[in-house]
């Protein structure tokens, strides 16, 4: 008589607890390592997010993958297998990101890359179906910089730039669009993160006189040779990319960055945009709800990259919910198809229009020209 | 390539392998003394520049909680040794070096305005946080398989190398920091400039190569060093406490390491990671000394520097490359002309 009592009690309960599956989120960022100054304010802007999407409860499990790919993949694995996520959202780094579309492919599972480069979700292939992203491509930045230069007749410059994927891409990158401008590339060097002199290179650069250098490092270890290039006597423009766009690097660069330009997400001048600015509302919010947990100033435009992959979850769930139960493979196919289908959502970097050939989804919008001034970001109308 | 290129080349190298210079003889002195490896020498640089830059942005430098818990650490240690050996009288000494003194410093660095202190105070309290980490490392670390190969060491140093890169991130972030310079300003010397900060690296680098010479040749510590590591088992007979030996040379290789932060510090950006790379080109400086002859490793490290500066003007892809590919040519000479007289082990 117990036993079916039991029975019942446990059929009973059966439905309940699958109609309350949560929405798994397995995240993994780079916390630590290299990328830590990115993959920081990513995981603090998790912290941040709502617990519900559309009145489900979400489940949030977050890994750091020490911006290493290995640690990377090892985490994605342990989502799909373990974990059985829905989604799974990361890595901050390139490398790590193109090494995890391969599992989340296979395990048919929708991924959210917050890493750059273009490759990550182009072109569209049957691997890529499954792999969305959510910071702007190096093209959409560099194509901002080139017309900037020709605007203010630039016909010479020199690139110096990390020895690594970062500065690599750059270089790359920019001579496409400097052969469309006619801009002439008369220098092109390397130098490491942790170099404590690029003094060499500066030299170099000098001698080549250039109209405008443009620097390719990401926080603050670009400020090295910006500081080399104006205790040189150099007197040129100088552009930086938006992977300098956080407050450590106004700190550390100081009055040697005055004047700068470089291209980045509307985020970083979210109070300056103008009012009738698709983006500026959703930026707002973001930088209100960082600066409140975090503290005034403490916003970077890399934790944005977090928030609008949620954004981006949080807009394609409920078509999804309306198809499958979280946790089923069917909730996963119609979860990519809602992300695909995803269309006119402003974000903090700038408005998603997915379609089934582009997984970023960004135009024109998502990056404004912002120039350094008496140590703030300022707008270049 | 003109003159003044070249000589503002040459400047820059001099500057960078002075550093290196400095931390090639902390390794060479480790290594005499102790048979380690000293791979986080590196370390200590990256940790005396940010405590410097926090101390001067008025926070508690955060490096006072791991001699803090260092220092408990090795009293425990020590004090149970003490006691299991019936020498309890040894208990206030141990207690008031491990224990007391980290703690006077932490009441002291809590109660005044650091960042208003004048920068020679700044510099000082900075050595006093970061240089214990020497010996209390050399405690817990080392002390305890002193007599293991030195693979092992180097095992351990890797270790030990891993877990203050870890706590680097933890104390100081992710972003790097800049100190203001001794002096601020440059030199005008006609055809080139000259940082009055570069003068400073390069005269304290010289004054503190003098002091060693000093230390070595004349102070009954440095003669009981230099013992040591000629013979150990020697040593021992005639009295010289091989841990005494060893804490020593290890607060000489922080008290080298920090310092060359400190020095560095205003004409470049540190970050938590920076050191391990600044200590493996000192490393390349010296295996050309052999990890055994002071004057080779200096002039080893110099040619580092030199290389390096030189290197990024003409390739600065292939810098490192070049740097460290240095090292293959220096080890086939080695072998080829010394005779193998080192480990009996």
């Amino acid at each position: 008589m117990k036993q079916k009592k039991l029975i019942a009690a446990l059929l009973l309960a059966l439905p309940a607890t699958v109609a309350l599956a949560d929405i798994t989120v397995g995240v993994t960022v780079s916390a630590t390592g290299p990328a830590a100054s990115l993959g920081i304010p990513e995981k603090n802007t998790f912290a941040l997010l709502p617990a519900t999407i559309a009145g489900q409860k979400v489940k949030l499990v977050l890994l750091d993958d020490a911006s290493d790919t290995t640690t990377a993949v090892k985490n994605a694995k342990k989502f799909v297998a373990e974990e059985k996520v829905d989604v799974i959202i990361g890595s901050t780094i390139t490398p790590a990101s193109l090494a995890m579309v391969d599992v989340a492919a296979e395990a048919e599972t929708p991924m959210i890359s917050m890493a750059a480069s273009r490759l990550i979700v182009d072109p569209v292939d049957a691997k890529r179906r499954w792999v969305f992203k959510t910071p702007q491509n190096d093209a959409q930045m560099s194509t901002a910089i080139s017309e900037h230069m020709s605007n203010n007749n630039v016909k010479k410059i020199a690139y110096i730039g990390f020895s690594d994927a970062y500065g690599e891409g750059w270089a790359h990158e920019f001579a496409g669009v400097a052969q469309v401008r006619k801009i002439e590339i008369v220098a092109n060097e390397r130098f490491n993160r942790a170099d404590t002199s690029v003094t060499g290179q500066v030299l170099k650069i000098i001698a080549a006189k250039p109209d405008a250098v443009l620097i390719g490092g990401a926080g603050t270890p670009a400020a090295l040779p910006q500081k080399a290039l104006k205790e040189r006597g150099y007197k040129g423009l100088i552009y930086q990319t938006h992977g300098v766009a956080n407050n450590d690097f106004l700190r550390v660069c100081g009055k040697d960055c005055e004047g700068t330009f470089l291209p980045a997400g509307p985020v970083l001048v979210a109070d300056q945009l103008p009012a009738d600015n698709p983006v500026k509302k959703s930026a707002q919010e973001y930088v209100g709800k960082y600066e409140g947990a975090h503290g005034k100033g403490s916003v970077s435009t890399f934790g944005a990259h977090a928030w609008d992959a949620f954004k981006l979850l949080e807009a394609a769930a409920p078509a999804a919910l309306k198809k499958a139960q979280p946790g089923s493979k069917e909730f996963r196919a119609a979860l990519r198809d809602a992300l695909e289908g995803v269309k006119n959502l402003p974000v903090a970097h700038g408005v998603f229009n997915m379609s089934p050939t582009d997984h970023l989804g960004f135009d024109q919008r998502a990056r404004v020209m912002v120039k350094i001034e008496g140590g703030a970001w300022k707008l270049v109308k | 390539m003109d003159f003044q290129i070249a000589l503002l080349l040459g400047q820059d190298g001099l500057t960078n392998g002075a550093i290196y210079a400095l931390l090639a003889l902390a390794l060479v002195l480790v290594f005499a003394v102790t048979r380690v490896i000293f791979i986080p020498q590196g370390e200590f640089v990256a940790y005396g520049a940010l405590t410097l830059a926090m101390l001067q942005a008025g926070k508690l430098p955060t490096t006072l909680w791991l001699i803090l818990a260092l220092g408990a650490a090795a009293a425990v240690l020590d004090g149970a040794q003490a006691l299991r050996h019936g020498a309890a009288r040894k208990l206030p000494r141990l207690l008031a070096v491990n224990l007391a003194v980290p703690l006077a410093l932490w009441g002291l660095l809590a109660n005044i305005d650091l960042a208003g202190l004048p920068l020679l105070a700044q510099v000082a309290l900075t050595l006093a946080v970061v240089v214990p980490l020497g010996p209390m490392i050399y405690r817990l670390a080392y002390q305890p398989i002193a007599e293991a190969p030195v693979l092992i060491l180097l095992i351990v140093s890797v270790a030990v190398h891993v877990v203050l890169i870890g706590l680097g991130l933890l104390f100081f972030g992710a972003e790097g920091t800049r100190t203001p310079a001794f002096t601020e300003g440059t030199l005008d010397l006609g055809t080139t400039t000259l940082q009055y900060q570069t003068l400073w690296i390069l005269a304290i680098s010289a004054v503190l190569i003098v002091a060693l010479y000093a230390f070595f040749g004349r102070s009954i510590y440095g003669k009981a060093l230099r013992a040591t590591a000629l013979n150990r088992t020697g040593a021992r007979l005639m009295g010289i406490s091989t841990t005494m030996a060893g804490k020593l040379s290890f607060t000489l290789a922080a008290l080298i390491g920090a310092f060359s932060g400190i020095l560095i510090s205003p004409i470049t950006t540190l970050y938590y990671d920076s050191g391990f790379l600044i200590g493996l080109k000192g490393f390349v400086g010296a295996i050309i000394g052999g990890l055994a002859s002071y004057p080779v490793a200096a002039a080893g490290a110099l040619l580092v520097g030199f290389l390096e500066s030189y290197s990024s003007f003409y390739a600065s892809a292939y810098k490192e490359v070049i740097v460290f590919t240095l090292i293959i040519p220096v080890l086939l000479w080695r072998s080829l002309t010394s005779h193998h007289a080192e480990e009996e082990e």
